[in-house]
């Protein structure tokens, strides 16, 4: 009936390394195992660069002393920075997660659906693949050079701006997500016993969701506190402590570890180099601590 | 009998007062992107800042259309789209003392090093997600290397070009050979030296390959176990049945990754300003300090005024137009080439 | 109980398959003779589908698989060491519960296999017989070109069939390849079945006693036992004879109450 030659019928079950398909099978394990190899490398490379090389830069004076002037080596320390990450952080943080979340509630309780549903949710994937270094453009042309905060320029404050709208579409989605996980009895049994929708979300789905939501926003501000591109026309940099006093603490100039790392780390003065170096030490520990953390408020909320 | 309670006014206000309060947190993000194509758009065509909107301000830009003027348009200032047109994307020069600006340069940076980096970057992340859905370690070791991938993509990126900086001098001695044996092709055509291209190509993959590994290792998992076994009950070896079955059914989720992955190596800035060199000048080599659009804007927008400002916003603007087309293209293939299963 | 069948093409010997430590059947002899259709039946979660898939070692995709006895095909070891897993499912096609055609065209869907199997010759030809085979071919001949997973759920089982029949198995192992057809596709594949045991040993797994009656030669019938110690059930071999024998004279009372559908 048919023309088909079968080869198969001559040939035995054993497996033949020289069959041109094992070959080739034997050649793609070894690349695949290749290629992973070369992805990891550079973590691990990464890593202990940081380590080897920031590790040896942290004495108690890197917490509590300032950066040295170019040309000198004394005294070793970048507490200002340190303050200043926390500083601009904090109000990134301050500014993204009531404006996230919100928007997350919006998404995923109020409209799930309808054109603004539809045109918000575009909105956050623009803003998410917008590159980092146009949200500080935009803060700066925003605040820094309209100086809008109080007749200042750079600042914590507009720094703090810039990493907002950098964390803003990862809280909306992590806050979109975590909500949608929330079984819909919960609501409905909520609502069911006369519950407003106000309570039914701020006191039941929430709460319900908090595991990922935190999740995301810890991983969220630990993303942020590396950013440097939407810091350097913002919150500038600064070698001083952060001025209290003058009432400008965040309304002043102010340095951050990561635009330490890049400020210093293209110096040719090597104890600012080392500098650069602690300053990636304490901000790749802070990060991975903070991958760790989330894993495990991931595996605690599974369990 | 039952008398019907109304709810009380009191609560109501708060649910609606709630209700609209997240409608207007949410519209903050749409405003948000909203106001940043539109800010950087402004000082792309307007030099000056963005209060001379402001029709009372005495720099305003209105001052040339208002009634009440009729003397001539001498307040406004315009910027970089009116200045240099079209004509910006195919200028080379970078001259501030001619104040004569093009961005072809840092266009053609910003596109090579991200195909560079996608060419290396594809492979090396499919390859390496095949890799963590195939049976070849135990499972646990899978998700500890998955984990891996994860964190390196937590690195910042300043991080990894102050690390890119020290290794530099191992790359050149690697790059040196390929110049003095294939120096004959323009992309090797320079002595390597110093922070290059070709660097910020390799710096690039390192950032790309967890994003790319972790979107193909997902949507390879999503592959219906059932497709496998079918794979496998007519005869396909392993690869076979990856190339010819698990990769096509994967296929949206892996381009989606990649064009995700494209939208970020176009728009890196840290990591390629500290190893490409910053230089304004065209050059066809890999091995010659070169600028992206990111790079441009990172390096020189702290010096620059006046119609330099105005022409990095118009260079903000294009890359801001590029990673957004990238973004948008990356949505629709991934909903076009989804396939359904149920 | 053992039922001497002169040269079986699958032949088990004591075979007891293990999930970990969790033993899914054990102890199973039975012979699959040659040119024949043989139906497994049973309750649900008895084994039937754990021992058809290792007679073409398609168990090897679960991690936590194990299995101790022989499995021979045409007298070679299934399982020796030397044995490449491939080449057994050349020889030992199989057609799951669930359709699923690979994200291709039909016709590429039926030719691909063929291909990697090194099958030379008229392609078009091939996919036609194929189709024509598993009865689908009216259905699809216009639209060869388009994705298999644009048929409907009958007419992509039907395709399956056709892809596995295409690389020209000396077995084929269907897992109850009816479940999700409606009646009348069920007759066209069960027509098929008949057609094809001309050429080819075909084992099934059937819930469906009416077309276990109807389609098959031997039936083995499998059951499940509480066993101490053990974390589930553990399946066995209960009764393997002939389907007229099986339907109508049954050993044990449990076959008796099975195929007549008073089963507890
Ligand atoms: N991949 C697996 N991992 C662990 N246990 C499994 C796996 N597949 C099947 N089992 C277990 O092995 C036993 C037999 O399963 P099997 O699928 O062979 O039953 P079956 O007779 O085909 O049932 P059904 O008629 O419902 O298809 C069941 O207890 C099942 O839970
Ligand atoms: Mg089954």
């Amino acid at each position: 009936m048919t023309t088909i030659q079968h080869p198969l019928t001559t040939s035995g079950l054993n497996y033949n390394p020289y069959a041109p398909r094992n070959v080739w099978n034997r050649a793609m394990n070894l690349l695949a195992a290749l290629f992973s190899i070369l992805v990891v490398l550079p973590l691990i490379t990464v890593i202990l660069y940081v380590l080897y090389k920031g590790g040896g830069a942290i004495t108690p004076a890197i917490f509590t002393e300032l950066p040295p002037a170019p040309g000198l080596s004394e005294p070793m320390g970048m507490g200002n920075a340190i303050i200043g990450t926390a500083m601009v952080t904090g109000v990134a943080a301050l500014v993204a997660i009531p404006v996230g979340v919100g928007g997350g509630i919006y998404l995923a309780e109020v409209a799930k659906k309808g054109w603004f549903a539809q045109f918000i949710r575009f909105g956050v994937n623009v803003l998410a693949g917008v590159p980092s270094i146009i949200c500080g453009l935009f803060i700066y042309a925003l605040v820094v050079n309209t100086r809008i905060l109080w007749g200042e320029s750079f600042s914590a404050m507009a720094g703090g701006l810039a990493l907002a709208v950098l964390m803003l579409p990862t809280i909306v989605k992590t806050t979109d997500e975590g909500l949608k996980l929330v079984s819909q009895e919960l609501r409905i049994g909520s609502l069911g016993i006369g519950a407003s929708r106000f309570v039914t979300i701020t006191r039941v789905v929430l709460p319900a969701a908090i595991s990922p939501i935190a999740t995301g926003v810890v991983l969220g501000i630990a993303r942020a506190a590396g950013e440097t591109a939407p810091l350097i026309f913002t919150a500038l940099f600064s070698p001083f402590w952060p001025d209290w006093s003058s009432g400008l603490g965040l309304l002043a100039p102010t340095a951050t570890m990561s635009v330490q790392i890049y400020n210093f780390g293209i110096m040719p003065f090597a104890p600012q180099v080392q500098l650069a170096w602690a300053a990636s030490f304490i901000l790749v520990v802070m990060i991975l601590m903070a991958n760790l953390l989330s894993r495990w408020l991931a595996r605690l909320s599974a369990s | 009998m039952f008398t019907h309670k109304k709810r009380p006014w009191a609560e109501k206000l708060v649910d609606r007062a709630f209700i609209r309060m997240t409608a207007i947190l949410a519209s903050v993000v749409s405003l948000t992107v909203f106001g940043i194509f539109f800010t950087v758009g402004f000082q792309a065509v307007f030099q000056g800042d963005l209060s001379s909107l402001l029709p009372w301000n005495p720099d305003s830009i209105w001052q040339g259309i208002a009634p009440w003027n009729d003397e001539e348009t001498f307040g406004v200032r315009w910027g970089a789209i009116p200045h240099f047109g079209l004509g910006f994307l195919a200028n080379s020069s970078w001259n501030p003392v001619r104040s004569d600006y093009g961005a072809l340069t840092p266009i053609y940076g910003t596109l090579m090093t991200s195909a560079l980096a996608l060419l290396l970057a594809v492979p090396l992340g499919v390859g390496t997600a095949i890799f963590l859905t195939e049976d070849f370690l135990p499972q646990k070791l899978r998700t500890t290397i998955g984990f891996m991938v994860e964190l390196l993509a937590a690195i910042p990126s300043v991080v990894l070009g102050l690390w890119a900086m020290a290794m530099l001098n191992g790359f050149l001695t690697v790059f040196t050979p390929l110049h003095t044996h294939l120096g004959w092709l323009p992309f090797f055509g320079t002595e390597p030296g110093g922070p290059n291209l070709a660097m910020a190509s390799l710096i690039l993959v390192v950032m790309l390959l967890p994003i790319i590994t972790a979107v193909s290792r997902d949507s390879l998992n999503q592959v219906p176990i059932e497709l496998r076994q079918g794979a496998y009950a007519i005869g396909a070896t392993r690869w076979t049945s990856i190339f010819q079955v698990l990769i096509p059914a994967a296929i949206s989720g892996i381009v989606g990754g990649t064009m995700l992955a494209l939208g970020r190596a176009l728009g890196e800035t840290m990591a390629v300003t500290m190893i490409i060199g910053n230089s304004t000048n065209l050059s066809a080599s890999w091995f010659s300090p070169s600028s992206t659009i990111a790079s441009l804007l990172a390096n020189q927008f702290g010096e620059a005024d006046d119609i330099q400002v105005s022409a990095l916003y118009y260079a903000a603007l294009l890359l801001m137009i590029l990673t957004f087309l990238v973004n948008i293209c990356a949505q629709v293939i991934v909903k076009r080439l989804a396939l359904k299963y149920d | 109980m053992t039922l001497s069948i002169a040269d079986p093409v699958i032949s088990c010997t004591n075979v007891t398959i293990s999930y970990g430590t969790f033993a899914a059947v054990r102890n199973v002899f039975l012979d699959i003779p040659k040119h024949k259709v043989t139906a497994f039946i049973g309750p649900s979660g008895c084994g039937k589908s754990t021992v058809l898939r290792c007679f073409n070692r398609m168990n090897d995709l679960i991690d936590s698989f194990s299995m101790k006895g022989k499995v021979l095909f045409h007298g070679q070891d299934l399982y020796g060491p030397r044995v490449d897993p491939v080449e057994v499912r050349r020889r030992i096609g199989m057609v799951f519960q669930k359709p699923n055609p690979f994200p291709k065209t039909i016709y590429e869907n039926i030719a691909f296999g063929a291909r990697i199997n090194g099958l030379q010759g008229n392609m078009d030809e091939l996919v036609e017989t194929s189709l024509r085979r598993a009865a689908v071919w009216d259905e699809c001949k216009d639209k060869l070109q388009e994705s298999g997973l644009s048929l409907s759920g009958g007419q992509q089982q039907r395709l399956c069939i056709a892809r596995a029949i295409a690389v020209e198995p000396e077995v084929i192992l269907m897992d109850e390849p009816c479940s999700a057809l409606d009646p009348i596709s069920t007759l066209k594949v069960e027509e098929t079945l008949h057609a094809l045991k001309q050429n080819f040993t075909i084992v099934i797994v059937t819930h469906n006693m009416q077309q276990a009656v109807r389609v098959s030669d031997m039936t083995a019938f499998y059951n499940a036992v509480e066993v101490e110690g053990s974390d589930g059930k553990v399946g066995y071999l209960a009764e393997y004879n002939e389907t007229k024998e099986i339907f109508n004279n049954p050993k044990s009372k449990d076959t008796r109450e099975y195929v007549t559908g008073r089963f507890g």
